[in-house]
């Protein structure tokens, strides 16, 4: 089974967010990048197979701020390989990173074809596109999405469960090659020492390939972007946790809640 | 005139889905505003009757197979790649729930036609469609035209679900679509939780956690305010995935949709995906040490403040107050 986990970055969220002098788009400067979490449950998810099954993970992401420390993190977890994919300065919108990608995956050395790829099941930013499905559609593989468990017993398929809604879940079984978009992996996300990351720093590489020229343009304009207008607001309760607690009290006292 | 606004009407388990009504409600307003027509597409197995509750749309498309018994993106986005190749409609509105949510990412792939996801609303000017996306979570929002044709990945809560319930059957289609001989995704079944530990749908408070609430730990402070309440605790999305409690907990697009008289939003974001499960509680109050966190947009009440000085300040005082 050899399978190969897409990661990208994100904005963290938990920062405050900027917008461009554009006005149209993020502060990339202003942002701190992480991985895209769903992308680190893939990772998981492709670690718990191989540990299981044997076979090889391979971690590739498109290069960009921090994205070495997220690959040599992959290594410390446990992929065979990571892979870094420069595709120059311009961001790339998630559709044009899926059709890029597409072409970008049968000029790695030695990867495809794969039987599993495995991706996030949705990044915080995919406006134009979601890159599992995208991806699926140029490589003319099966996809399912929000996955949340991926059993490979039986040869050239794989028993996927796809999460809904109040904690059920739906069995399929889905034809290898496939590309599934994941949710959560069976386990958290391993933790992996600092120091052993620096460790992996020092005895392993990444691996650089250039992307193609890019082909393919996002579809949509942003107009503009802003920091959301809320219809309703909060009415905030100040004062330190003893005074905002007596307030509450209050407020619930009225209705009968406490 | 422009083609057709479409909906799709999104049915999981023998019944429609309430985001269905509400993108119908939707519908309605922008087949309006471009002077044309509202049509539902329905697609299931033996689920024909299913069309009797679409009369808010003024026609539905039909499409019958066994591979559409259950959600099934790959035989969904065939039948719908189908009908939208020979119909060509305006734009196609699909809910962004778990049910449809693969279908929104793979149907615009297939057709290479332009999606506009995490849609909060969706407007008519100037003979055009305008859309309203979030995205990071909720904390930016984007304003954009919304090319024709465009798959409209629409975020639930658009609309009120009540404003699409229509009486009145409207006419129904009944559409052929010749589908592939081996079908390469194949349903199995379904896998229901065992009956949990606490029915959150049942509960009058909750003491929902995330992210900072920090450690698995400190989930007692939540507990705590809780039994005080005589509520239950609950989490959103990061707290399940940590396996700091268990998925019947979770509150949210993948989990529980809640209703209690009391909701305490301690540590959560209020990015979208939770945001509807909880948004119908009677009276919301959230901690976030964000005071831009986009969860104090739904609350009645806020405190920007950090959940593990003030979890326990609140118990304190409910228990005092209770004596």
């Amino acid at each position: 089974m050899n399978i190969v986990v897409l990661m990208k970055m994100v904005p963290d969220i938990v920062e405050e967010l900027e917008i461009a002098p554009d006005g149209k788009s993020l502060d990339l400067e202003a942002i701190r990048p992480i991985v895209s979490e769903r992308d680190d449950h893939a990772l998981e998810q492709a670690l718990l197979l191989k540990e299981r099954s044997g076979g090889s993970v391979t971690a590739l992401a498109f290069e960009s701020r921090d994205v070495d420390e997220v690959l040599f993190t992959a290594l410390a977890k446990g992929v065979d390989r990571a892979v870094k994919v420069s595709a120059g300065e311009e961001p790339l919108s998630t559709a044009e990173a899926a059709a890029l990608m597409a072409r970008v995956l049968p000029g790695v050395p030695n990867l495809m074809p794969a039987d599993l790829i495995l991706t996030g099941c949705q990044g915080i930013d995919d406006l134009d596109g979601v890159i599992a499905p995208c991806l699926a559609e140029h490589l003319r593989t099966p996809y399912l999405g929000i996955i949340t468990g991926i059993e490979t017993k039986e040869a050239g398929h794989a028993t996927v469960y796809k999460e809904f809604a109040g904690g059920s879940r739906g069995q399929y079984v889905i034809c290898l090659p496939a590309v599934l978009g994941v949710q959560a992996a069976e386990k958290p996300p391993r933790y992996v020492p600092v120091a052993k990351v620096r460790a992996v720093m020092k005895s392993r590489t990444i691996e650089c390939v250039a992307a193609p020229a890019k082909e393919e343009a996002s579809q949509l304009a942003i107009g503009a972007m802003t920091k959301p207008q809320a219809a309703g607001r909060a009415e905030m309760l100040e004062g330190d946790p003893t005074a905002v607690a007596a307030k509450v009290v209050e407020i619930l006292s009225a209705r009968g809640l406490a | 005139m422009a083609g057709n606004v479409w909906v799709l009407a999104e049915q999981w388990r023998g019944r429609l889905s309430d985001v269905t009504f509400e993108l119908l409600a939707l519908g309605r307003e922008l087949a309006t505003g471009l002077g044309t027509r509202l049509e539902a597409v329905l697609l299931g197995k033996d689920a024909g009757g299913l069309a009797a509750g679409l009369g808010a749309a003024d026609g539905v498309l039909y499409v019958e197979h066994p591979t559409l018994a259950e959600p099934n993106p790959e035989a969904q986005c065939h039948a719908l790649a189908t009908l939208v190749e020979a119909r060509k409609p305006h734009a196609l509105l699909l809910p962004l729930s778990n049910v449809s949510a693969d279908v929104v990412g793979l149907l615009p792939a297939r057709l290479k036609i332009p999606l506009v996801n995490f849609c909060r609303d969706v407007t008519v000017a100037d003979g055009q469609l305008q859309a309203r996306a979030v995205l990071y979570g909720g904390k930016l929002e984007v304003t954009l035209a919304v090319p024709s044709p465009a798959v409209v990945g629409v975020l639930p809560g658009s609309r009120p679900a009540s404003e699409g319930r229509k009486d009145g059957a409207p006419a129904v289609e009944d559409v052929k679509v010749t589908f592939p001989a081996e079908a390469r995704v194949r349903f199995e079944q379904y896998i229901d939780p065992a009956p949990g530990d606490v029915d959150l749908t049942q509960q009058a408070a909750l003491v929902s956690v995330g992210r900072g609430i920090q450690t698995k730990d400190n989930i007692e402070l939540a507990e705590e305010l809780a039994q005080a309440l005589g509520g239950a605790v609950s989490a959103s999305r990061p707290v399940i995935d940590q396996g700091w409690l268990p998925l019947t907990r979770q509150v949210g697009k993948s989990g529980a949709t809640v209703k209690p008289k009391l909701y305490v939003a301690a540590g959560i974001s209020g990015a979208p995906e939770h945001v509807e499960g909880m948004k119908g509680a009677e009276l919301i109050i959230a901690i976030n040490t964000d005071p831009q966190a986009p969860i104090f947009a739904v609350a009645h009440y806020g405190i920007v403040g950090d959940v593990l000085e003030v979890l326990p300040a609140l118990t304190e005082a409910v228990k005092a107050k209770k004596g």
